[in-house]
């Protein structure tokens, strides 16, 4: 294959607009699938199932089987539209969309066509710097999902030169929600950033509403970029391209500066772009070209038979409606102004992912300052070294009792390191582990006064030294304090009472 | 010939209950009958094994003091098209021969619950695309009237099965007058209820909004009886009514009495004109409305003038939907797989499969209705169909403002020679002339013997149909006209049909 040749990304911007589009397929995650009631694996408890054990007549298609409406499927995915701000349908039918492909099991997807439950709205996304950009949605609407084929015995693991394929139907039928968005123009250079943040936006949205695990990595969460290039001054769109199922924020804005530097080179050439669908690969940063898709692709689209149009009644949308959690960028105004963060101080919190644990931090009982610093310290510290999730490593709850230790007096802040260590190595609660390793500060006076006596009889000048004034000699003696008592001893109060034996 | 077999469902069953006769005794009656003229009829492709274990089950729990159902005992022919556990399920195709199912059909799983003992699987046209059988992958049934004549179709197994003494009732299924056109040609009686007063569950799908499962018989009240078992609402079919059904046994044993033709509005469709019917049939059609209006019912004549474009619209819409049904028979997961000498791609094996599993009818309607839904020509083929759906309700509602039923004959014609229109689709088509409009619509029809035609002797059957939900007022007024019928023949006009036995 020959080498793929890139337009530096500025070049490529100063030739062409680029335009953008996302497709986002949510998986949502309720008890059972869209149109059996075989359990959901996207379900948490069910993802680790063994293939071909989630599955009903209906998802492999057999003869006979009916399809019948998840009808909490239907009200995630009216929530989920209206977090969108899209209206929502008062009646809207399912379609088949027909293809063969052996991961369908009827040979047909049940998918919505010409009548989304939810259309016409838009999200407004935050880029880092606090930049806020709309995204214009088209539509949302409610299909299955299809099985999952493994390509077995080629090189690549795609379809092209395997042997065989094995074919597991449990995600066929998964309740899905298409979004997908109007193009999306003036992203100019912050495309890359663009496509991120959206794909991140409609994570928190999914994860707020509680509809979908939303873990990307699990597939839960799936992007489709579109981009097209257009030279700077023509109106008429150019030809886009779809990079599928980009699965991890970073791969996404990779995806889309790759698509734009590639298509660049191609265009600046006097080459054309060909419509297709194109393969991200996370190895490489690069795209290849899937099968070619044109609009003249047939699916024989027709309503479908075995269903009744939903007909979701008002009372039941204002119900949801009501309900809507906040949206993702409102919350982040309200709560970088309830605790008080400056741009940077809150976009570290932002950026590392850990709004949640520090607004559950600050409800159990601390300081804005505390959380976050527990939180992008020293907890993200130990989790980076470990290379999993911040969150996963201790609850909110400990965190805020670690930290009233720490304003009881009861831990330095060295201390309470230590009792963090313990707490994520599952040895209980703060105070559980400060009880069993014996950890707490040694308020008792006697037991100071007599370690500084100690400390003071083996250097016997630094008595006289502080009594002429200079009170820096102390540090000797708090550190041999300190060493005596195993760092278990507030500093402070150490030099508080050398100075009080020094006055006597 | 036992006399067991010339018992109705509802005499058996009587018998049953006083003990008179025991189920096994029933069962093996009509075991031995299919042994004895099957050979001639071929009106099954399986009878089931496990019959007389039923039988002995449900005599065990009659002796054991259970209250069991009128129809507990009583052999039950099954139409191939329903799946079932106990027995193989191919709808007439050899792309599944030998397939079980995993689950019964609601309607089988309330015949088992009733206690009515599965006798057998009748054969069919393949996917019940046929009138006459002819297309059935397993050879054709023989009409007992005359066994070089079709038993009409797609049902013909369960018509001829009924007909020839083999079962007292059966399952069909109507997706343009497959049960109704049947019952014309042998002799019987065939209902088509209203869509979605009888579950689609595990009927393998021909068109998915003409499908409806219902009772043949030799008498109204049997199919009464039987209509009480397998009716009402199934969770499992999302297009089943949630209505609550009134006893249609009762209705026809209300009809028998012959009060209700009095005052009784029967409507004669004005483009119906008898120069479109055989003679015989027409003039059958006619001494039968005499009869009625000799009862008190007044005949008016009514418009239906979309009626003529019926066929045509039945054309598109049932191979549009049946283009898509039958996609799920690739080979993938279930059924015949046929792989090319040397091997191929998945696509190649869903191919060759399909060539070869897949009758010439049936690849004519997938062909016909893949290209009915095509982009381009949606809107001209299946949109226009539609349109005239509409169009025929409509002419229905106008009708029913004035009538309380309609009446036509059930067919153009009596039974044609078998082979007579196998080589044209368009002559075979026009068979359902009379019966499609109800399928169209959703309305309930009934067919029930007239008498036999002056010229040929050939079984004549006259349609009822009513607005839809009104299914008892068909068992009403065929109770009514079969009474009257029954006492102008001096017996039931299978008491005409030649003796069967031996083997040809």
């Amino acid at each position: 294959m020959a080498a793929v040749k890139l337009m530096d990304f500025d070049k490529a911007l100063e030739l062409f607009e680029p335009v953008l589009g996302f497709e986002v397929h949510v998986e949502l995650n309720t008890e059972t699938k869209m149109f059996s009631d075989a359990p959901n694996p996207a379900n948490e408890r069910n993802h680790d199932a063994g293939p071909n054990t989630l599955i009903a007549p209906v998802d492999l298609g057999l003869p006979g089987s009916l399809p019948v409406v998840n009808e909490t499927a239907v009200r995630s995915s009216i929530s989920l539209g209206l977090a969108l701000g899209c209206s929502i349908a008062d009646s809207c039918r399912f379609a088949r969309k027909n293809y063969f492909y052996p991961d369908l099991g009827k040979n047909y997807q049940i998918s919505q066509y010409d009548e989304p439950i939810a259309f016409e709205g838009s999200v407004e996304v935050e880029l880092e710097d606090g930049t806020l950009v709309t995204i214009p949605i088209e539509r949302a609407h409610m299909e299955e999902d299809a099985g999952k084929l493994t390509h077995m015995g080629g090189a690549t693991g795609r379809i092209q030169g395997a042997e065989y394929s094995l074919v597991d139907y449990n995600r066929a039928g998964v309740p899905l929600v298409e979004i997908v968005t109007k193009p999306i123009f003036g992203a100019e250079h912050r495309a890359p950033e663009i496509a991120k943040a959206y794909v991140a936006t409609i994570r928190d949205i999914v994860r707020g509403l509680g509809i979908s695990e939303a873990r990307l990595e699990r597939g839960n969460l799936r992007c489709d970029a579109n981009v097209s290039l257009r030279p700077r001054g023509q109106e008429k769109l150019g030809t886009r391209t779809e990079t599928k199922n980009v699965n991890s924020m970073r791969s996404v804005e990779r995806a889309v500066r790759y698509e734009i530097q590639r298509q660049a080179a191609i265009l600046a050439d006097g080459g054309t772009i060909t419509q297709e669908t194109r393969h991200w690969h996370e190895d490489t940063g690069t795209t290849s070209p899937g099968r070619p898709k044109s609009d003249a692709d047939d699916y024989r689209y027709f309503p479908e038979p075995d269903l009744l149009p939903v007909q979701p009644p008002r009372e039941l949308v204002e119900e949801l409606r009501a309900q809507l959690p906040e949206q993702p960028v409102a919350r982040r105004r309200r709560l970088k102004a309830d605790w008080g963060f400056g741009d940077i101080e809150f976009q570290g919190v932002v950026n590392a992912g850990l709004l949640d644990e520090v607004e559950a931090t600050i409800a159990a009982g601390t300081t804005a300052d505390a959380a976050r610093k527990w939180w992008t310290g020293e907890i993200s510290r130990i989790a980076n070294e470990r290379e999993v999730d911040a969150a996963s490593l201790i609850r909110p709850e400990s965190v805020a009792a670690l930290q009233q230790l720490v304003d009881a007096g009861t831990l330095t802040d060295k201390l309470a390191r230590q009792v963090l260590e313990g707490v994520i190595a599952g040895e209980g609660t703060p105070q559980q582990v400060v009880d069993a390793r014996g950890l707490a500060v040694v308020s008792d006076d006697g037991a100071l006064i007599a370690a500084i006596d100690e400390a003071l009889a083996a250097q016997p000048d630094v008595m006289a030294k502080i009594k002429d004034g200079k009170v820096q000699a102390a540090g000797a003696v708090i550190g041999a304090v300190m060493k005596a008592m195993k760092g278990q001893a507030d500093a402070a109060r150490v030099r508080e009472l050398i100075l009080e034996r020094a006055a006597q | 010939m036992s006399e067991i077999i010339r018992w109705t469902a509802a005499e058996l069953g009587a018998k049953l209950t006083a003990g008179e006769v025991s189920s096994v005794e029933a069962t093996q009656a009509h075991l031995d009958r299919i042994a004895a003229v099957d050979g001639d009829v071929h009106a099954f492709l399986h009878v089931n094994e496990h019959a007389l274990d039923a039988a002995a089950d449900v005599d065990r729990r009659r002796a054991a003091g259970e209250d069991l159902g009128e129809l507990a005992g009583v052999p039950l022919a099954i139409k191939d098209v329903l799946v079932t556990t106990d027995q193989p399920s191919t709808s007439g195709s050899r792309i599944l021969e030998g397939y079980r199912s995993p689950f019964d059909a609601t309607v089988v799983a309330r015949a088992r619950a009733a206690g009515l003992i599965g006798i057998g699987k009748t054969n069919m046209d393949e996917f019940a695309m046929g009138s006459s059988t002819e297309f059935s992958a397993y050879g054709a049934t023989h009409n007992p009237w005359d066994l070089d004549r079709i038993p009409g179709g797609s049902g013909g197994g369960s018509a001829a099965a009924v007909a020839a003494f083999e079962a007292p009732i059966a399952l069909g299924s109507d997706t343009g007058g497959s049960i109704r056109q049947p019952a014309h040609v042998t002799g019987t009686v065939g209902i088509k209820p209203t869509y979605g007063g009888v579950s689609r569950y595990g009927a393998i799908a021909l068109a998915s909004s003409l499908d409806q499962v219902g009772p043949v018989a030799r008498t109204v009240l049997d199919a009464g009886l039987l209509h009480d078992v397998i009716g009402g609402h199934d969770p499992k079919d999302s297009t089943s009514l949630p209505d609550a059904w009134p006893s249609f046994a009762a209705a026809a044993r209300e009809g028998a009495t012959g009060q209700v033709l009095k005052g009784l509005r029967v409507g004669v469709v004005k483009e119906l004109p008898d120069s479109g019917f055989q003679s015989g049939v027409a003039g059958s059609f006619h001494a039968a409305l005499k009869l009625m209006e000799a009862q008190g019912a007044e005949i008016v004549e009514i418009s239906a003038p979309h009626f003529e474009y019926g066929v045509a619209a039945y054309y598109l819409i049932l191979p549009a939907e049946a283009s898509s049904n039958l996609a799920k028979f690739d080979s993938v997961r279930f059924g015949l797989r046929v792989t090319p000498d040397g091997g191929g791609t998945v696509e190649d094996v869903m191919s060759l499969t399909r060539e070869v599993g897949f009758g010439p009818e049936v690849k004519r309607r997938i062909i016909l209705g893949t290209y009915a839904l095509s982009a381009g020509y949606y809107d001209a083929y299946y949109g226009s169909a539609q349109k005239v759906r509409t169009l025929i309700q409509q002419d229905f509602d106008a009708a029913f403002a004035q009538v309380d039923v309609i009446a036509t004959p059930s067919a153009p014609t009596t039974a044609f020679k078998l082979g007579e229109k196998i080589g044209d689709p368009l002559q075979m088509y026009l068979n359902d002339l009379t019966t499609i409009p109800a399928n169209l619509a959703g309305v309930p029809g009934i067919s029930i013997p007239s008498g036999l035609a002056e010229e040929d002797g050939l079984p004549v059957g006259i349609q009822f149909l009513a607005p839809a939900r009104e299914d008892a007022r068909l068992y009403r007024v065929g109770g009514a006209l079969e009474t009257l019928l029954v006492d102008a023949w001096g017996g039931p006009l299978l008491d005409r049909a030649p003796i069967l036995g031996g083997t040809r």
